[in-house]
This record gives C-alpha cells, structure tokens and sequence, in this order.
C-alpha cells in the first residue's frame, strides 16, 4: 500500500518522571513509525509495553520525551489536532445523555449549528447501525452497542486519523468479529487512516493492511507485517491460509516479549 | 413490618398496657395530626420553621458544593482536612448557639446557622466523593475533544457527579430540619420544633403526637420524593 504519510513519530521516547523515591519509567521507544494515508494499521504488543502511550503520543494527549511527533506535517504539541479521534478502550458514553446527545456532544462544545449536528450525527448513528436507539440510554444498550456509539461520537468529528485503543477488548469472540466487520466498513465508508491497538493477534491479523509487533517495556517495533489484504475483505479472511501464516508470525514474535512482560515467578 | 409494629403499639394502648400520660395509640395520633392540620392553629410555626430550614438549606449546598469543589481542586486540602471531615458528626453543634446569637442577634438566623453547621458538610464531603468518582475515561474523552477544563467541570465532571450530588442535597435536606427542629425544642419562642416541645412540658400528649406525626409524615414524603427521584436518576444510568 502506498500513500502520503499522515502521522510519523521519529525516533520517539517517552519518559515518565518518578515521584519522590521512584524511579523514572522508561514507557516508550526510541520508535519510529510512518502512517500512510487510508491504511488500517494495527499494533499488538505484550502487557505495559507502552502501546496505549504510543497511542497517546499520537493523539497528542501525552507528550514526548525525545523525539517528533507528526499529523498531516505539523508537529504535535500539547492538544489533540483537529483531524485526528480518539475511541478508548473503557465504555466512554456519557450515561446522563441519551445516545443521539452522546453522539452530538462534540459538534455541541464546538458550536456546531443544530441542523447540522443533526444530519451529521444521523449519519453517523445510520453508519454504526443506532438510528434506531438515538432516544435510548446507554444503560439500554449492549456492550458492543455502546462502543458503537463512541465510535460514533468520533465519527461525527469526521476524523482523518481515527485511533482505537482496544476498542473490543470487553466483549465475547463472536461480538468481537462482528465488530471487526463493522469497522472494515466504517473504515472503507470513511477513507480514514485507522490505528488499532489490540491485544488480540487475531483481530489485527484478520483487520489490517500491516501490523507492528511491539517489544515489551520500553516498546519498540520489533517486527512489522504486510498483510496483503484486498480493502474488500472480512472476517471470513479468517479462513485464508495467510490468516494462520500471519498469526503464527506475530506469536512466534510476541511470545518470547510476553514472557519478559510476566512477572518473576 | 412498619404496619405490624403500629398494630401491635394500637392494641397496647387500647388494652391499656401502656399509660396514656408516655404513649396515644397511633390512630389518636393520628386523628391529632388530621385536626390539627384541619384547623390551621400552627400554620404560622410550620411556615416559620420551613422557611428557617430552606434558608439554611440554600446556604449549606451552595457553600457545601463549593467547598467540596475546593477540597476536589486541592487534594493536599483535602487529605489534611480529612480527620475533621470523619469527625465532624462528633462535635456537639449546639455548643455554639450562642456564639451564633452574639453574631446574629435574637432573631431566627441563629437557628439558620445551627441547621447549616449540621447540613453543609455532608454536602460538601458528596460532592467530593461524587467528583472523584468520575470515571477517569470520561476525562480523557473531554481531553480529546480539546474541552477546557471549566468545560470538562461543566459538561463531564457535574453531569457525572449529579446522582452523588444530588444524595448530598437529600442529606443536607434531613440534616437541616433535624439541626432546625432541634434547636427549636431548647432554644426557640416559636416554630414547629418549639410547639412540640411547649406541649410536651404542658402534657398535651395529643397535640405532642399530631405535631409529630405532622413532621414525621411531611419530612419522610420530601425525603421519600427525592428517593424516587434519585432512583430515576439511578435507574436511567445503570447504575453507572
């Protein structure tokens, strides 16, 4: 796959100073990474190997140590840019507002006119499948049906550079891969540049048009897969050849870092 | 179980097991309340104490919220202020009523206060509890989307806190009357609180018991309204 590169960190650290007698933890890097405009990049890595920091450096929630940070050319400093969404890995709706006001609450803060929040947010709740429940309460809605609504909540921001970090992580295998099907989708409708950070070697193996494999802590790419995936592909690629070629390929990376991450017996 | 126990209290006193002069029987009690409520002969007390309560009930949730805004803010306040907190209920409040007479004069502001000292800290103290508890993943959504932080405060933090807000206002409404009517009993010439205590000391057992049974049933619907309320509340959230 080849494109305009949309966020690159360049020989990225970041360091978390300790606080009186604990000792400054070395979270992440040095790493360097290259998004290409529109790919479906994923990043599995062992335990506290710093992925969700990676993610954050990214978003510009955090900082770096050492090292650039870039969106669309520019530096990223302190702020998320406008541009770039964020869905995280706990259940972030706002259970005070029902699921057509969670999905506006960004247009809202921004002073967004009503008739467009409205079309936008009925755009997106039709993309993630929740017209019907826009009057419902997130108490009312499944697991998988809250994350679609957060991802929703992102979607109306029209992000060009959307990140998730773990965003299944709470739910059963088979609502997992369903999910899976459902941001493949979002993802071709979209034509944004997704990262995912996924514990689940499966979900990047079967998503993703390349997948990097992190060390553990301090995480560096340690290997980086081109899957060779068409855009029209599936959870149904699960049954490919190159499926299982690519999954034992991440474990036989991943197993000797996890070990390292594991506490001392 | 309630019912059970009122039944048991009737037949005591009907049977006589119990001297009339300490305990009415509940429907006497009752009937008291009926007619007393009927005649409107304490109408003005009720008024007084109920505008006495709501003044100090006004007082303690605006300062309650903000000082529990405050020890939110500033966290080294907050733990250094924490042995007072724990052991706020233990301090005789009454002590300082005439403190509070030579600030306030021999007018009902005294009693304000009394009912505030009671009420504010419980205000103050859920607000805390409400503001901490506010998932830290709803912060950073509120980061993401670039939101100040009188934004996050405004539009995340409050919204999140509400239920445990709202059971600090439901706390500070039965700490007020209790601080009120209390006060009223010792240290009033007038008021509902003063009335139950005037027809105690006249052996008026069935004014005594119409008043009470006025108070408790007036006190407990509020307090019973603002439950269904917060259950909403609850039940609209998941419980989150």
């Amino acid at each position: 796959m080849s494109g305009a590169i949309v966020a690159s960190l360049q020989a990225v650290e970041r360091i978390y100073p300790g606080i009186g007698k604990q000792q400054a933890v070395h979270a992440l890097g040095p790493i360097d990474l290259a998004l290409r405009q529109g790919e479906f990049f994923s990043v599995v890595g062992p335990s506290g190997c710093g992925k969700s920091t990676l993610l954050d450096v990214l978003a510009g929630l955090s900082t770096t140590t050492r090292g650039e940070a870039r969106f669309e050319g520019r530096l990223l400093q302190a702020g998320v840019p406008e541009g770039v969404g964020v869905v995280f890995q706990e259940d972030s709706s706002f259970p005070w507002l029902n699921v057509r006001d969670n999905a506006s609450f960004g247009l809202r803060r921004r002073g967004v006119a009503q008739s467009e929040v409205k079309r936008l947010v009925d755009e997106a709740l039709a993309m993630v499948g929740l017209e019907a429940f826009a009057e419902s309460y997130p108490a009312q809605l499944s697991g998988g049906m809250r994350q679609r609504l957060c991802i929703a909540r992102t979607l109306v921001m029209r992000p060009r550079l959307l990140l998730l970090d773990e965003p299944f992580g709470a739910l059963d295998q088979q609502t997992r891969l369903l999910m899976g099907d459902e941001l493949l989708r979002i993802w071709r409708e979209t034509k944004a540049t997704v990262l995912l950070i996924t514990h689940a070697l499966d979900e990047a193996a079967m998503l993703s048009d390349r997948v990097a494999v992190m060390s553990a802590r301090p995480g560096r790419f340690i290997d980086l897969i081109e899957t060779g995936w068409p855009a029209s592909r599936d959870s149904r690629n699960v049954s490919d050849p190159n499926f299982g070629a690519i999954t034992a390929r991440l474990w036989d990376r991943l197993r000797a870092e996890s070990l390292k991450a594991m506490p001392a017996r | 179980m309630i019912l059970v126990l009122i039944g048991i209290l009737e037949s005591a006193c009907r049977m006589a097991w119990i001297d009339p002069i300490a305990v009415i029987a509940p429907s006497k009690m009752f009937q008291g309340a009926v007619s007393l409520l009927a005649s409107g002969q304490y109408a003005e007390d009720i008024l007084l104490t109920l505008q006495t309560v709501a003044a100090a009930l006004v007082i303690s949730v605006i300062t309650g919220f903000g000082l529990g805004l405050l020890l939110f803010r500033l966290p080294r306040l907050k733990a250094a202020a924490d042995p007072f907190l724990a052991s706020y209920y233990a301090i005789p409040m009454f002590m300082f009523y005439p403190l509070f007479i030579v600030m306030f004069g021999l007018n009902r502001w005294p009693l304000v206060a009394i009912g505030f000292v009671f009420s504010f800290i419980a205000m103050a103290i859920n607000t805390v509890d409400g503001l901490n508890r506010v998932p830290r993943v709803l912060m950073r959504v509120g980061q993401s989307m670039n939101l100040s932080a009188w934004q996050r405060i405004r539009f995340i933090q409050l919204p999140a806190a509400a239920p445990y807000l709202f059971t600090g206002v439901k706390l500070a409404v039965v700490y007020a009357f209790i601080g009120v009517i209390a006060g009223e009993f010792v240290l009033a010439g007038a008021g509902f609180g003063y009335r139950i205590a005037f027809a105690y000391n006249a052996f008026d057992n069935a004014t005594m018991y119409g008043l009470l049974v006025l108070l408790i049933g007036g006190v407990g619907g509020l307090n019973l309204s603002l439950y269904r309320w917060e259950r909403l509340i609850h039940e609209r959230r998941g419980g989150r």
